[in-house]
């Protein structure tokens, strides 16, 4: 039987003196093992309060790097860990919390490759990804693997939290059986998120990682918690098992599943690009052309490099504003979203003269104005 | 006439109101009467055959209307319908 040293006694002493939760508790916690995908707003008070509560085995999986726009919200890290990956940073700051806890660093992007392989060492995984591929992925291989999936989301000022595939419950896909088509929900870079949201919804997401482990309560199994962070209206939903959900056999292509990896392209390829050295050329040789910015208002207004904004939503039926006779330059944060309503341009209303800013208004500010703000 | 809460991704289509009353007998005919009074939100409710997108759920009260009448399910001056988009975000 697991036994526990002075130090540990002493250090969850305010678990053990719970009637409820008691040493046992402690205990289930301690022979437990999780697996943390992503390590940034939701990740981070997710670790923290995983590996200060005492759970016997973390895994911490992430293939990013520190960078400043993150310590917004990312508690997890402080300046000094800017440019460093995430799950060393992270590693080490959860060691100097408690060094009784075991984590095992996943410096790696969760695939259809690698996914059941991680996973199945684990008894839960806690998904605070950020993107609808990965969440798909995380799904349907702890469905396979038969885990439960504590999830949570954010987006702005509103959180979701649930715990998916418990004891055979209902799973990502009952609720939300496609995911919507790219472009038409932003990502948190695109569409932000207020710093202390994660932390509200990172740290409802560890209490129910807590209690499916230790066995007390009840968990948000078949449940779907919303928090409205601006009015403060939080509700609970019935979550059902769908009869028409696919059985899940194998992990496939989440990127084309989630249409982002049409016909084995992405869009990126599939336009034409100019780099910012280019762009700083053609504003230098005085050649007429376009710049359009498909970034939102308040984007603009951070920083811009004085190109007309259309914001992407909108593109479609602003085509008169948009030349079709010169050269046209279309730019946007990081050149995911000017890929996208060049596509749409393209397809829709025949462009031949649209041409992507590879890498954004961000590859600007590094190569060629150091002293515009990122965001 | 139903209340009906709008997300936070769709609140731009709704001029950030958060929640709409609505008119109809249904949920559907709620939906569509603020649909209407947005049109920039219907594209992102129904698809183009009127049926409600799958990466949307519309929930009467706490419980999902696809375990109760549908978009046919009926409403009432004091229900309150959700609609409950897919969120991604969370590490970025």
């Amino acid at each position: 039987m697991t036994t526990f040293s002075k130090e540990e006694l002493e250090r969850y002493s305010r678990h053990l003196i719970i009637p409820e939760f008691n040493i046992e508790g402690q205990r289930r916690l301690k022979d437990s093992k999780v697996l943390v995908v992503g390590t940034g707003g939701l990740g981070s008070p997710l670790l923290l309060y995983l590996t200060a509560a005492g759970v016997g085995t973390i895994g911490i999986l992430d293939f990013d790097i520190v960078d400043e726009t993150n310590l917004q919200r990312q508690v997890l890290f402080s300046v000094d860990d800017v440019g460093k990956p995430k799950v060393e940073a992270a590693q080490k700051r959860l060691i100097g919390l408690n060094p009784h806890v075991q984590f095992n660093v996943h410096n790696v992007q969760l695939t259809s490759q690698n996914a059941l392989d991680i996973i199945k060492d684990y008894d839960l995984v806690a998904d605070g990804t950020d993107n609808f591929p990965t969440r798909y992925l995380v799904n349907d291989a702890c469905v396979m693997l038969g885990k439960p999936n504590v999830y949570a989301s954010i987006f702005r000022f509103e959180g979701q939290v649930s715990v998916f595939n418990y004891k055979d419950g209902p799973h990502y896909r009952d609720l939300f059986p496609t995911p919507p088509p790219p472009g038409l929900v932003p990502s948190c870079a695109e569409g932000g998120v207020i710093g202390v949201l994660p932390g509200i919804i990172g740290s409802l997401q560890a209490n129910e990682v807590l209690k499916i482990l230790s066995g007390v309560g009840d968990p948000l199994a078949g449940r779907l918690f919303l928090f409205d962070a601006l009015t403060f209206e939080t509700r609970t939903l019935k979550v059902h098992k769908n009869p028409e959900t696919p059985e899940i056999k194998e992990l496939i292509d989440y990127d084309q599943f989630c249409g982002l990896n049409l016909n084995g392209k992405s869009n990126k390829e599939e336009v034409k690009e100019v780099t910012v050295q280019d762009l700083k050329n053609l504003k230098e040789s005085g050649e007429d052309f376009q710049l359009v910015d498909v970034r939102e208002s308040y984007e603009f207004d951070i920083c811009n490099i004085e190109g007309d904004l259309i914001p992407l939503g909108s593109i479609l039926d602003n085509t008169d504003k948009i030349s079709s006779d010169k050269k046209v330059v279309v730019h946007c944060r990081s050149g995911a979203r000017s890929a996208t309503a060049i596509t749409q341009l393209e397809r829709k209303f025949g462009f031949e003269n649209l041409y992507n800013l590879k890498g954004g208004i961000l590859a600007w500010a590094d190569q060629i104005d150091t002293s515009m703000a990122k965001y | 006439m139903a209340k009906v809460i709008i997300p936070t991704p769709l609140r731009k289509f709704t001029n950030n109101q958060a929640s709409i009353d609505a008119n109809g007998g249904t949920v559907k005919e709620s939906i569509v009467s603020i649909a209407d009074q947005f049109p920039e939100l219907k594209k992102h409710i129904f698809e183009e055959n009127g049926e409600i997108r799958k990466f949307v759920r519309i929930y009467l009260g706490d419980e999902d209307i696809n375990v109760l009448d549908k978009e046919n399910t009926k409403v009432s001056g004091e229900s309150v319908i959700s609609i409950i988009p897919a969120i991604a975000g969370g590490s970025l």
